[in-house]
């Protein structure tokens, strides 16, 4: 399918039409960061946003997740899976964040499959959206192989100046398309050149960042294993778990139930849990697997840089840089990479 | 593509929908631990391996991966040996006859002693390290011809703690496997073996060449145990052993039971002691 052309002008209408027929989460500016949320209106949209505070996976894997509904009382109990998406447009997802919803695609399809990720995945429309400059001075996107998108989209928008070139990624993205602005114009010549030209530009606004190419990230970290640098990191960390709720490829999740006030119906239902507390991986009778601080923070870089990589073929960080942006102690991954290298 | 995620009438499978099993009966083994015994509703049995877990449900408390303990050949009912130590697993000990549970699994890779006919086995269970193993030991003992010499070492810490104390009987009374029992404190009637569990390894001789060695218990034990194991001239990768971790979901979504690279319900819990070494973070 051709690639299509939105004026810039013509946006507003675009999600106006969106709008009437999905549900839409889209950037937004709030008390001066961005935020994906469900906008009800096209003037709150800010497609130059630069990055969000929580990746737009919670459309996906929501904090808070319903997986079993149990009736417990009455003539007969029953159990049912809790699988009813309501289908979303994402409205304006970064290559960074595309690649990482790549990951999740991938963890939650592969083995026995997940329906309540799987099902809403299915459901939503993604439209990605190009970022041309760095967001600011955390992102490592470029060293981490994110930096343009690899598919995983239904749209995907980049600014060529007056207007968007539209590359449809999907039989459904067409469809989207055609029901929500059937007046955009094929792409032409010159538009394939000026989406060159802005890619060109884009490569030239990032730079590296750590100081070895990220295929001997394993490697590195490998090496790295008894290393005293993960104690050094883990005097400044709060084992908060801060990291895990920005990062858009974190996907473990802790299981509770939730009973209704007659004690007759049970909400089972997950929640998004943290590696770096010490009950992350501590067995009923006491014993905890990683309970030195050093340890989980340790487990957070390996898992991120190698063991994803060599359980699914797909890095678990996209370089979004959250978890730097945010740790309450001011701890750097890109300066960890860098420390734990240069310590071989 | 085949879709996974639903059946043929278009209904989705979740793989954690449990099912619905009902108590049979109830054993207090200790002030701690009983032994549930359970049968499926569906009358679909349970079809599990030794050293194969279930995720257990008492809706409105929560999820908990328990070992199965009873003989793999039993299809009518299936049993869990359970230390009251969690939030789920006093609700479970406050469950009697007719209470119903959900079950979901068998999970974990288990391990057949069938597949290793004609070897020694040696089986050496620390505390609640016995319920996992037992299965283990049921199978030698249905199969016993299949097998050379078999050896079985059970530690606990006082006689008050033994479990399964009609098997205990029965075993000791097998002429054709070694069984020894050992506990770290005694009190007044005990008159059997004093001391931790490494201490028996001097009352058995274990053939270095044939032997296939199956330890579980706690981790401190577990490191004694196999270094004791080594020192017998079993090789690493004839060592087995069982890992205990947090599970919440049992298919490797979770995240709580990764070491390393393997998520230890899906890879494990099963492993070798040359592949708990490589991990480092397994014991």
């Amino acid at each position: 399918m051709l690639p299509r052309i939105i004026e810039k002008a013509d946006m507003d209408k675009l999600l106006g039409e969106l709008l009437k027929r999905h549900r839409v989460a889209a950037p937004v500016a709030k008390d001066g960061r961005f935020v994906f949320k469900e906008v009800s209106n096209p003037a709150e949209v800010r497609l130059d946003y630069t990055i969000s505070v929580l990746p737009p996976k919670k459309f996906l894997m929501p904090q808070w997740d319903s997986v079993l509904r149990a009736r417990l009382r009455g003539e007969k109990q029953e159990l049912k899976a809790f699988v009813e998406p309501e289908p979303i447009v994402i409205f304006g997802m970064h290559p960074c964040d595309l690649t990482a919803t790549w990951l999740l695609d991938v963890v939650f399809a592969e083995g026995e499959p997940d329906p309540h990720y799987t099902e809403r995945r299915k459901s939503a429309f993604i439209v990605g959206l190009d970022c041309l400059k760095p967001c600011d001075q955390y992102q490592f996107c470029l060293d981490m192989g994110s930096l343009f998108p690899q598919g995983n989209f239904d749209l995907f928008l980049t600014d060529i100046g007056e207007s968007y070139f539209v590359e449809i990624g999907s039989e459904r993205g067409y469809r989207l398309l055609e029901e929500c602005f059937a007046l955009a114009r094929t792409a032409t010549n010159q538009d394939f050149v000026a989406r060159q030209n802005a890619e060109q530009q884009k490569r030239k606004n990032f730079s590296h960042k750590l100081p070895f190419d990220v295929k001997y990230l394993p490697e590195i970290l490998d090496a790295s294993y008894d290393s005293l640098i993960w104690q050094a990191v883990a005097r400044k960390c709060f084992s908060c778990g801060t990291c895990n709720v920005v990062c858009p490829t974190c996907y473990c999740f802790d299981v509770h139930d939730e009973l209704d006030l007659s004690l007759s119906e049970v909400d089972r239902r997950r929640r998004w849990d943290s590696c770096q507390l010490d009950s992350f991986a501590k067995v009923a009778g006491g014993e905890s697997f990683r309970h030195d601080r050093s340890e989980r923070l340790r487990h957070r870089f390996f898992r991120k840089g190698k063991y994803l990589l060599e359980m699914y073929g797909r890095r678990g960080c996209v370089g979004c840089g959250r978890c730097d942006r945010e740790c309450v102690a001011k701890i750097s991954s890109v300066e960890t990479y860098r420390q734990i290298a240069g310590s071989r | 593509m085949v879709d996974k995620t639903s059946n043929t009438n278009g209904q989705v499978i979740s793989p954690y929908v449990p099912r619905m099993a009902r108590i049979i009966s109830v054993q207090q083994f200790t002030p701690r631990e009983k032994l549930f015994r359970l049968a499926m509703e569906d009358g679909a049995g349970l079809s599990v391996l030794p050293m194969q877990f279930v995720q257990v449900s008492v809706f409105g408390v929560g999820e908990a991966p328990i070992s199965v303990c009873s003989s793999s050949s039993n299809k009518d009912y299936f049993e869990l040996c359970v230390r009251a130590v969690g939030a789920l697993t006093n609700a479970l000990h406050k469950m009697g006859p007719e209470d119903r549970l959900g079950v979901r699994g068998p999970y974990g890779n288990g391990f057949d002693p069938l597949l290793y006919q004609g070897m020694d086995f040696l089986v050496v269970a620390g505390g609640l390290g016995l319920a996992p193993v037992r299965p283990v030991i049921l199978r030698l003992l249905e199969n016993r011809a299949k097998f050379g010499k078999v050896t079985i070492l059970y530690g606990a810490r006082n006689p008050a703690e033994l479990l399964f104390k009609d098997d205990l009987k029965e075993w000791s009374e097998r002429q054709d496997i070694e069984f020894l029992v050992t506990v770290d404190r005694p009190d007044e009637g005990w008159e059997g073996n004093v001391g931790v569990i490494t201490t028996l390894y001097r009352k058995v001789r274990i053939s270095p060449v044939n032997t296939l060695a199956v330890i579980v218990g706690p981790p401190v034990m577990f490191k004694f145990a196999v270094l004791e194991t080594l020192s017998c001239g079993v090789p690493e990768h004839r060592i087995i052993c069982s890992l205990e971790r947090k599970m919440r979901c049992g298919v490797g979504k979770c995240g709580h039971c990764q070491i390393r690279n393997v998520y230890v319900c899906r890879s494990g819990p099963v492993f070798t002691y040359e592949q708990v070494k490589r991990l480092r973070e397994g014991i």
